[in-house]
């Protein structure tokens, strides 16, 4: 039977042993390199990648598209296990760039699945996800089913269910890339208040430099694949941020200039 | 929640009107076909007889077509029950896919009209060999679309539900299994349509009652506008059970069901 195993699901068995070694909440990424084989060919995802997450600092990753940020954020997930190097990182929750909602369950459900997952109870489930709901801004949207909800409040039930999942890092890849220029900018500047009073240490990989650079306590920039770190800045600017602040924008043209963008 | 009213309207829509005219003009022309001598009404009953025989008759048919909704319908339940275990068992062991892909496909090539017989011999003349039948047939359909909905569950939400430590079996009941439902619709609205011809063969390899034998039995008496009457029987049970399974998928499943897709989605 040709071609049978092409389109099927296949779950890989979880690691025998744990994937990482549990460290102080933060995340390290050290001489990291990753290939995959694909149809014939060998694709270098990633090349001696290093990076380093202090408990409680955001992170954000920034290249061109296909330059390995995906596979960088399973890596740290315990997804992936890289073929050289080493990859140490508290617990990990990932929150994808697409919703990936269920259409089956109301907001306060999906908001709530990765306490379900851990074995919480539907009521318990709901009685914790639902005060946040309102922290959310989705008061009275607890019972709407995502096809009932703005793109931008799905991103936030989607936010709000890898929070739940109460692991000391988040894995954040593209959250706001599917958005209209409007609501990702919204977007960035809740995010930004919601880490604010909900500290955890962040991973956040994007393509907009904007984004990397309003958002991030230190900014990575990646080259094409095979993604290597080519530049490393500390954003030390006072949050909230202003996209207008002079030294924000220097900062994006530095950015800018390192991805090889010259204008 | 989505009431019965709102729905139903919708159905009248998808299958009302348009499909009565073309039944009404399609009746009269057979009509008017066998009234102008194009054939003797003993052979060829005019849709008057057949609509006269089924308001006579209407005790008769009405007591075998109960014994063989019986049959399709606890046919249909015996193929949804093994095949969503069989499907989810596929889906679980590539090893078993490989081993049952092969054989399911083969179970689809047996001659029904030859093999309900030879059940008939082994299993005699009750309701088993038609259950076996009926869901033998209806069987591969709902296997075949319900694996499809398993494959079509996005992997990056498996990997996500990873992350969350969502245990495996979890994984099948909250997320693999929700998904492929609208699936296991699709294939038992197939499945209901053959059903019902399986059961007639079933029950002409060896009955003594069912709408497939009342058939059988019209014919040689020259009964013809019976033995239509009861195929307008068995094809109106299977339309019903069809708009049925419609209507169940459409409140019991409201977030797959697209107003603008196509309407087997």
């Amino acid at each position: 039977m040709p071609a049978e195993g092409a389109n099927r699901v296949t779950i890989e068995a979880p690691p025998q042993e744990p994937a990482q070694r549990h460290d102080t909440g933060g995340v390290r990424v050290e001489r990291v390199s990753r290939t995959f084989a694909a149809k014939g060919s060998v694709v270098h995802a990633l090349a001696d990648v290093s990076l380093r997450a202090a408990p409680g600092e955001i992170v954000t990753v920034v290249g061109p598209s296909g330059c390995g940020k995906t596979t960088l954020l399973e890596l740290i997930c315990g997804l992936q296990r890289p073929d050289a190097g080493t990859v140490t990182s508290a617990p990990a929750a990932l929150m994808p760039q697409r919703d990936l909602l269920l259409p089956w369950l109301t907001a306060v459900d999906n908001a709530a699945l990765a306490l379900r997952a851990r074995g919480m109870g539907r009521d318990d489930a709901r009685v914790t996800a639902a005060p946040w709901l309102e922290r959310f801004g989705l008061a009275g949207f607890e019972q709407a089913r995502p096809a009932a909800l703005s793109g931008g409040m799905r991103q936030r039930v989607s936010f709000l269910r890898s929070l739940l999942a109460g692991k000391p890092v988040l894995a954040l890849d593209e959250p706001f890339a599917a958005l209209d220029a409007l609501t990702r900018a919204e977007m960035q500047g809740w995010l930004g208040h919601v880490l604010a009073t909900e500290p955890r240490t962040v991973v956040l990989v994007t393509h907009d430099v904007e984004e990397a650079v309003v958002l991030g306590d230190r900014v990575i920039v990646l080259s094409p694949r095979p993604g290597r770190v080519v530049r490393e800045l500390e954003v030390t600017l006072a949050r909230p941020r202003k996209r207008t602040d002079p030294e924000l924008v220097a900062l994006r043209e530095r950015v800018l200039q390192a991805l090889g963008v010259t204008e | 929640m989505i009431s019965w009213f709102r729905v139903a309207p919708g159905l009248w829509a998808q299958f009302g009107w348009r499909t009565l005219l073309v039944v009404a003009m399609l009746l009269g022309a057979w009509e008017l076909y066998v009234d102008l001598g194009g054939a003797d009404p003993l052979i060829l009953p005019p849709p008057h007889a057949v609509a006269q025989s089924l308001y006579d008759d209407r005790g008769l048919l009405w007591s075998n077509f109960l014994v063989t909704a019986e049959e399709v319908l606890l046919g249909i339940m015996v193929a949804v029950v093994a095949a969503l275990a069989l499907a989810s068992a596929m889906h679980f062991s590539p090893t078993l896919r490989g081993a049952f892909y092969p054989i399911l496909i083969a179970s689809q090539t047996v001659p029904i009209p030859m093999l309900a017989p030879v059940l008939v011999l082994w299993l005699g003349f009750g309701i088993l060999p038609k259950l076996v039948v009926v869901a033998l047939v209806s069987f591969f359909s709902i296997v075949v679309t319900t694996l499809a909905g398993f494959a079509a569950v996005d992997p990056d939400l498996i990997k996500l539900m990873r992350t969350f430590d969502m245990p495996r079996r979890r994984v099948f009941w909250s997320v693999e299994l929700p998904s492929a439902l609208p699936g296991v619709f699709t294939g038992t609205k197939i499945a209901v349509i053959v059903a019902v011809i399986g059961a007639v063969f079933a029950e002409q390899a060896g009955a003594n009652s069912g709408l497939g034998y009342l058939f059988e039995q019209s014919i040689p008496q020259l009964l013809t506008a019976r033995a239509y009457a009861a195929v307008v029987v068995l094809s109106v049970f299977a339309i019903v059970l069809f708009a049925l399974l419609t209507l169940a998928e459409r409140l019991t499943l409201p977030w797959a069901y697209r107003p603008t897709g196509d309407p087997q989605a």
